[in-house]
């Protein structure tokens, strides 16, 4: 794009004027002798739990030979942090890196709050999988953050109740609705899982793997495809479920929702990688009796998933010292020590391919210690993530999947009305802020 | 004009030729007041009307994106006139919420001042005992701070971990689904009642302590059973407080926020955009459309105005009515 060709040169004409001011006040103020200015310190906002003991691995290493520090400024995660970070941006206060998931990128972008470091961390693009760099690229030649953890979804079950109930894994979403109709044949009071509308993130991730582009371009203007075929598909699998009475349709990360998943009233659960640490609390009592298996499929024979979460490292316009924020984040992201202690520290799963299979992940997580082969299932299966297509009014949709699905869900009623309120409240949303949309 | 006059009492009264000239003299004396007023002025221009003002001003504006909105200069903040005012009077939701703050109003207010009142005009009896005590109790849980007030209701509302379900199931009773439909509005106007009812049943009895007894005397000597004595006497004595604590109700229930957030997440029933509040919020922080929640503040804010002062001019005027006759 010519557009970003242009926007690469301003700002290394800004790097360069910049590092021509640091140099002009390293004259005076530092006798190290070194070619780049003097002590840089920058801060960071992310909300991994645990981060700062992985900052300091930074501070004390790599980071006290460059001279470049960093602070932790603990976030809350979501949506409200990337309001936060506009409004800061808005006065030119923008933290210098800041950890953003991949859905609100386009957001950052188009508010012109991340900037393009291709140039310092264009050569780790081999370390991740293709369809993780390209989410933070946005399909142009520009780099606005380097990925760090990623959410492939897979299917979580109760492996000694499916056994007592006769049940085998489902291999195929169709396997899927008729284990659900199993179970409550055998057992009508029990629940195969939920449709749970509180989360848009869970449901964008299987329109992903349905083959669902929410968000493309063509020329200069967005393409909305929220009501496209493979959404619909989904939708109307997990309505008919629910209108059924096959799967419960309460929310999930209620104390009820706990309380099912720890008493065996929801003997599976369609999440991702995380879902570990989350089962950790929320159902404590049913410990090593949990399996997990690759989400089921559209057809015989595919083997695809979708992400359910996931953020990177972002480094913003209003930074003084880009160069320094992009090694740090490269640094983090990639730094097998790095990426050690971030997985034990913070509990995440790496998106460098490299570090799914070392160091913390060699043995599975406690919650899962009967699964020996955990992590190196889930690697296989996070290969097989789908490309996905964010927009720059990802938030809105998400708000109003809520809404609508969740009425959708309380009422039994039809999912592809709420998935058409959906596509129209987001194309509304697009044309009133004045972007291109294509019809 | 009373400046001649002004002029000749300062001079009698102080000594006139001190003064370089009478007409500084009252020049300082007419500033005076002024140089009072400049501290809270101030605090009210800088902390009250600027902020509203911003937001107003806000209001008016919006961003403009061009093309796909990607990179630098992409998005220009632009005048919006009545845009996002018409957006708002137009958007069926912040009606929709408007009417469903109205029905939880409709059961919040006459419950809990119903409440209030009966239980002031309870404590108040001559034959109450243990008055001190059951007042703290039932005081006490205003001083719950909402969100925890709606915590510990919502867990009590959920069927599969609350110990209410827990007894109707055992005795093999039906359970309601409190988080849902209809009963939904039973279950917040619960948590406001619940958290509200103390705080307003202490002013009101406040203002029965105030009522001199030989009121009372009177009304016994004049045969007047307690009954007739509450009824005839004590509640037209405390009508003002009640006209107060009715002012405050309306307006802590227009501005119903904590009590359906908290509840959200337990429930499909709640959206999020369930009072107009938090549709505010929601289009400020979740949507990222400041200008729109500002129209949307202001409107609200607007609405709020004109119902109390509505009702504080409705009730004044009765009382001149009444004084009157």
């Amino acid at each position: 794009m010519p557009y970003t060709k242009r926007r690469r040169l301003v700002s290394s004409a800004v790097a360069v004027a910049l590092g021509a001011t640091a140099l002009a006040a390293c004259g005076s103020s530092s006798d190290d002798g070194e070619a780049r200015s003097g002590p840089v310190s920058l801060t960071y906002w992310t909300w991994t739990p645990g981060m700062d003991k992985v900052v300091d691995l930074w501070n004390k290493g790599p980071g006290k030979k460059e001279q470049i520090t960093v602070t932790v400024k603990k976030q809350a995660s979501g949506d409200t942090l990337v309001t936060k970070i506009l409004t800061a941006h808005k006065a030119g206060k923008a933290p210098d890196l800041v950890q953003a998931e991949y859905q609100a990128l386009p957001t950052l972008v188009s508010n012109d709050a991340l900037a393009d470091i291709g140039d310092t961390v264009g050569d780790v693009k081999s370390k991740f999988a293709e369809g993780v760099w390209q989410q933070t690229t946005l399909g142009t030649d520009a780099v606005y953050a380097v990925p760090q953890d990623i959410g492939p979804m897979m299917f979580y079950y109760r492996e000694d109740l499916f056994k007592e109930y006769g049940l085998s894994v489902p291999a195929t979403w169709e396997e899927f609705a008729e284990t659900a109709r199993e179970l409550k044949r055998k057992a009508p009071d029990k629940d195969l899982t939920t449709f749970s509308a509180n989360d848009s993130g869970l449901f964008a991730g299987l329109a992903q793997q349905a083959g669902a582009q929410w968000w493309t371009t063509s020329g200069d203007k967005w393409k909305v495809g929220i009501d496209d075929d493979a959404t619909k598909k989904v939708a109307e699998f997990w309505g008919g479920l629910v209108k059924e009475g096959a799967v419960d349709n309460q929310p999930m990360y209620t104390p009820a929702w706990n309380k099912a998943l720890n008493t065996g009233k929801q003997i599976a659960w369609v999440s991702a990688v995380w879902a570990p640490g989350t089962l950790t609390t929320a159902a404590p009592d049913t410990k090593g009796k949990w399996a997990m298996a690759p989400l089921p499929q559209w057809g015989d024979g595919e083997s695809s998933t979708g992400s359910w979460g996931g953020s990177s490292t972002g480094v913003t316009t209003d930074s003084k010292n880009k160069e320094a924020a992009a090694r740090f984040a490269a640094w983090l992201n990639t730094d097998g020590d790095a990426l050690n202690a971030l997985a034990k520290e913070g509990g995440i799963y790496p998106a460098s391919t490299s570090a799914q299979l070392s160091g913390a992940f060699m043995s599975p997580p406690e919650y899962f210690a009967n699964q020996p082969d955990f992590y190196k299932k889930a690697a296989a299966i996070a290969e097989t993530t789908a490309p996905s297509a964010w927009g720059p009014n990802v938030n809105v949709a998400y708000t109003t999947f809520k809404d609508a699905f969740g009425a959708a869900a309380k009422n039994k009623s039809d999912f592809t009305a709420a998935l058409d309120t959906m596509q129209r409240d987001t194309v509304a949303d697009l044309k009133k802020q004045g972007f291109g949309v294509a019809e | 004009m009373k400046s001649p006059v002004r002029r000749t009492s300062y001079g009698v009264k102080g000594a006139p030729y001190a003064h370089p000239s009478p007409t500084t003299a009252l020049k300082r004396a007419r500033s005076a007041p002024y140089f009072f007023l400049v501290p809270a002025t101030l605090l009210f221009l800088l902390f009250f009307a600027l902020p509203i003002g911003y937001a107003v001003w806000l209001s008016f504006r919006k961003v403009q994106v061009s093309g796909l909105g990607l990179g630098a200069g992409a998005r220009e903040e632009v005048w919006a006139g009545l845009e996002n005012y018409t957006d708002a009077l137009s958007d069926s939701e912040l009606l929709n919420g408007a009417l469903r703050v109205l029905g939880y109003g409709c059961i919040v207010v006459p419950v809990m001042l119903g409440l209030a009142l009966l239980f002031a005009l309870m404590l108040d009896s001559e034959k109450v005992r243990l008055a001190p005590f059951t007042r703290l109790a039932i005081f006490l849980p205003y001083a719950v701070p909402g969100v925890v007030a709606a915590l510990l209701w919502g867990f009590l509302y959920l069927p599969d971990v609350s110990p209410f379900y827990f007894v109707l199931d055992e005795f093999g009773l039906p359970q309601p689904d409190l988080l849902d439909g209809g009963p939904l509005y039973l279950a917040l106007s619960n948590i406001a009642v619940w958290g509200g009812t103390g705080f307003n049943m202490i002013v009101i009895y406040t203002a029965l302590r105030a009522i001199p007894a030989e009121v009372y005397e009177a009304a016994k000597l004049d045969g007047a059973t307690p009954l007739q004595i509450a009824l005839r006497i004590k509640i037209p004595m405390v009508a003002p407080s009640l006209v107060l604590t009715f002012f405050f109700s309306i307006i802590a229930t227009l501005q119903v926020f904590s009590e359906p957030t908290v509840l959200k997440p337990l429930t499909n029933s709640v959206s999020t955009t369930w009072s107009p509040l938090m549709k505010v919020y929601q289009d400020a922080f979740g949507n990222g459309d400041i200008h729109a929640a500002a129209a949307q503040a202001t409107l609200i804010a607007l609405a709020t105005l004109v119902l109390s002062f509505g009702f504080l001019r409705a009730t004044n005027r009765r009382n001149k009515q009444e004084a009157a006759r």
